[in-house]
């Protein structure tokens, strides 16, 4: 089985230490994040993980049955790129006087999709919100001119299949879950969304 | 509120009493029917020890001698009793200490509740005196855990710390109080247990249409196995377990931890898996076709050589946690769910049947290891005493009734081979970890959690000098346990090892010992050493008999090896019977 990018979608109640409690789950495997965010979600007090990691499916699995394993997780899901809407955003952070007089700024912001977020004499900043050879891609563009800082966001997704939250949390708030909690991919295995 | 003991806050009359976040904790624990609680004072968790004084006689507290002392009695107690173990130890290195009795209980699903002093909270991550940062600390090693800052989440907190402990898939948590927090008075309105947490499912759901498939293959299976684990005893499922088994008529053979759920003389009970357990259930893995794991996580010294495990087999593999399913051997069908529901439920929809020829298979191989192992180790030829001769007195004396608490190298493989065990929750031994230094400590408990029966404590010389300090605990508060040192004058396994695998390259193996006896008399405990056969029996009677803890030094052959083994990186099918096969 060969490796790919997982976007593993975690969604969790907002606790103290949980991040340190999921993080280990990867370091003590020796497994590298690409990127992580936490954020809130379309449900009020439940929080959100977005984790990038490049791992053959078979250990994404595991490594979400034992993230869904920690008392304060609510539900993990992992999902491959095409399965997933997701953006980086990038800021760059460039000497004005350079970006006026060598490179065309209308051509930048059309050519790369870019927003100037600040414009001062002394610098400007740059803002894309895309994918990662979109963001990778106005780096190189921008070096030659003087990038003075770079910086790219956790990234966020969407999963295309995914009904939202509400209706699953409502599931979990009963004593007794219904059937639909505690899915097993051995039976859904034509599921596109892999749920636990 | 006729529980609150404490001098210090005037109890009133109306519902809610201004109390301490120390009296709540106590509070908690009478709620959840805690009796004892095993532990060591220290600065952070003063203001706890200072309410403790007036809960005095309906908490009893076991002062013990070191921090990693308490909380491996405190596993001795929970699996013994069944219950959750409970642990007091102060801030920095009292927690620090109680690091490896996490990791082994978190390994070993052992229900712990520890809860930790820290330093006030406005002196969180100043490095004040004794404070160390125990919740991050913990984290790998605990099931939960949770720093309280404020005393009005007490109540709460300690409620779902019992209920994480005790459900699903047992395990430690960690309660952190800061001395603030234990010292605040705030309205007591009175302790809810806790039943569910909306982010928690202890128990999965039980499908029924998986619970149908594994008994249409165990229904067609010619030559099924059952290997079984401690899940059973955890899920306190021993009889519905017999029913299942004694219905299909199957081979069953325990790991290390579910030893003691089945009587060892049970019909159908095989023997022990793993690296050192029986022949014949290690060998015929390879050969059934249908293996049925309950309540076990195929740890690698189960298996062996994943590649090489049961690859003929289609495997069901009941288990209450998912994470188990498929983490090392692949399951044609999981079973998920508290095999409390999931056994019955299955027992329901098999067959009634019997193997004689597959069981006449183990019977077999039983015979070819009593032929090259068992009989010499039972009842040898040479002149040196063997563990296995020891074990074998022991249990005629004890008919099998006793709990055993071994800890770690040799003699607990050759007690964990050569107990008899009649009831559940009879054998408590470090498996997951290993952790040299858990028997007597661990015995202690147990005498606590079962004192109707005798506990004997069964410890190398190596493993009894990590933690013989628990003698001063057995000294001051007179719980009764047996101690039975097997004494090879070596660390035994590491120098099987090296003798096997590092040609003969003896490295730091060879540990002296003081004199044992001289040690116990120290701390007022009786003792004998003896070294001959014809004192075997009566020296483990008199140690048996002895009115309290009582410690029987037993010199052993110091290069004997346990056989039969799996060597690392072997399948299981290549288990070897004597040297010359490794």
């Amino acid at each position: 089985m060969s490796k790919a990018e997982y976007t593993i979608t975690v969604y969790t109640e907002n606790q103290i230490g949980l991040l340190n409690r999921i993080a280990i789950i990867f370091s003590r495997r020796k497994i590298n994040i690409d990127s992580l965010n936490t954020s809130p979600s379309e449900v009020d007090s439940v929080h959100r993980f977005t984790i990038v990691i490049n791992e053959t499916e078979e250990v994404v699995r595991k490594l979400c049955r034992q993230i869904e394993k920690q008392v304060e997780v609510l539900k993990a899901y992992y999902n491959t790129a095409e399965e997933i809407v997701w953006q980086e955003l990038a800021l760059y952070k460039v000497p004005t006087e350079v970006i006026q007089a060598e490179v065309k700024v209308e051509r930048l912001l059309r050519q790369y999709g870019a927003n100037a977020v600040v414009i001062r004499k002394d610098y400007t900043v740059f803002e894309v919100a895309g994918h990662r050879e979109e963001t990778d891609r106005l780096i190189k563009v921008l070096e030659p001119y003087g990038l003075i800082e770079f910086v790219r966001s956790g990234r966020v997704a969407i999963i295309k299949d995914s009904e939202g939250f509400h209706e699953k949390l409502k599931e979990f708030e009963y004593r007794e879950p219904g059937e639909d909690t505690i899915e097993n991919e051995f039976l859904d295995q034509n599921e596109k969304v892999f749920t636990m | 509120m006729e529980t609150l003991a404490s001098t210090k806050e005037a109890p009133t009359n109306s519902a809610v009493q201004s109390v301490s976040g120390s009296v709540a904790v106590l509070e908690a624990l009478l709620a959840e029917k805690v009796d004892t609680i095993f532990g060591y004072p220290g600065g952070a968790i003063m203001p706890i020890y200072d309410a403790l004084y007036d809960y005095n006689e309906k908490l009893r507290h076991i002062l013990v001698r070191h921090e990693q002392g308490a909380i491996h009695a405190a596993q001795g107690y929970a699996r013994a009793s069944g219950d959750v173990g409970v642990v007091f130890a102060t801030s920095g290195p009292g927690a620090t200490n109680l690091v490896t009795g996490l990791a082994d209980a978190q390994i070993d699903s052992t229900p712990l509740v520890c809860i930790t002093g820290q330093v006030f909270a406005h002196l969180l991550g100043t490095d004040a005196f004794q404070e160390t940062d125990v919740i991050n600390i913990t984290t790998p090693v605990t099931k939960w855990n949770y720093q309280v800052t404020d005393a009005t989440e007490i109540p709460s907190v300690l409620a779902k710390a019992f209920y994480i402990a005790r459900s699903g898939r047992p395990g430690p948590v960690l309660i952190d109080i800061t001395k603030n927090a234990q010292m605040q008075l705030f309205d007591y309105t009175g302790y809810t247990p806790c039943n569910h947490i909306r982010s928690y499912r202890p128990k999965p759901i039980v499908r029924k249409e998986y619970i149908e498939e594994a008994a249409k293959l165990i229904n067609a299976a010619e030559r099924p196995f059952v290997v079984f684990g401690q899940g059973v005893i955890l899920g306190k499922a021993e009889k519905e377990f017999r029913q299942f088994i004694e219905k299909a008529g199957i081979p069953s053979a325990w790991t290390i931890m579910g030893m003691s759920a089945i009587p060892t003389d049970h019909p159908l009970g095989v023997g022990m898996l793993g690296m050192h357990g029986n022949y014949g259930p290690n060998l015929l893995t390879n050969e059934c076709d249908v293996l049925i794991a309950i309540g076990m996580r195929f740890d690698d010294r189960v298996t062996g050589r994943l590649d090489k495990y049961a690859k003929q087999a289609k495997v069901i593999h009941l288990d209450i946690d998912p994470a188990e399913i498929d983490k090392n051997v692949k399951a044609t069908v999981p079973v998920w769910g508290d095999c409390k529901e999931t056994l019955p439920a299955l027992t329901e929809l098999i067959e009634q049947k019997v193997y004689p020829q597959w069981l006449q298979r183990f019977r077999d191989c039983r015979e070819k290891e009593e032929e090259k192992v068992i009989r010499e180790e039972l009842n040898p030829s040479g002149d040196v005493l063997t563990m296995g001769e020891v074990i074998r007195v022991l249990n005629e004396l004890t008919g099998g009734d006793a709990i055993i608490v071994t800890d770690v190298g040799q003699h607990q493989m050759v007690a964990c081979r050569y107990a008899q065990y009649n009831k559940s929750k009879s054998n408590i031994t470090s498996g997951g970890l290993g952790t040299m230094g858990y028997a007597l400590p661990a015995a202690i408990g147990a005498a606590y959690g079962d004192p109707s029966r005798t506990t004997v404590a069964i410890i190398g010389d190596g493993g009894f000098q990590m933690t013989l300090q628990e003698l001063g605990t057995i000294m001051q508060f007179k719980p009764n346990v047996k101690i039975l040192i097997l004494n090879n004058s070596f660390l035994g396994m590491v120098r099987q090892w090296q003798q096997l695998f590092h040609e003969n390259r003896y490295s730091f193996v060879n540990i002296t010992s003081p004199d044992f006896v001289q040690v116990a008399k120290g701390f007022g405990i009786s003792g004998k050493s003896i070294s001959k056969r014809e004192e075997v029996r009566t020296a483990l009677k008199e140690m048996l008999d002895h009115p309290g803890s009582f410690l029987l030094e037993v010199m052993t052959g110091k290069e004997n090896n346990v056989f039969p083994m799996v060597p690392q990186g072997r399948g299981v099918a290549e288990i070897v019977l004597t040297r010359e096969e490794v």
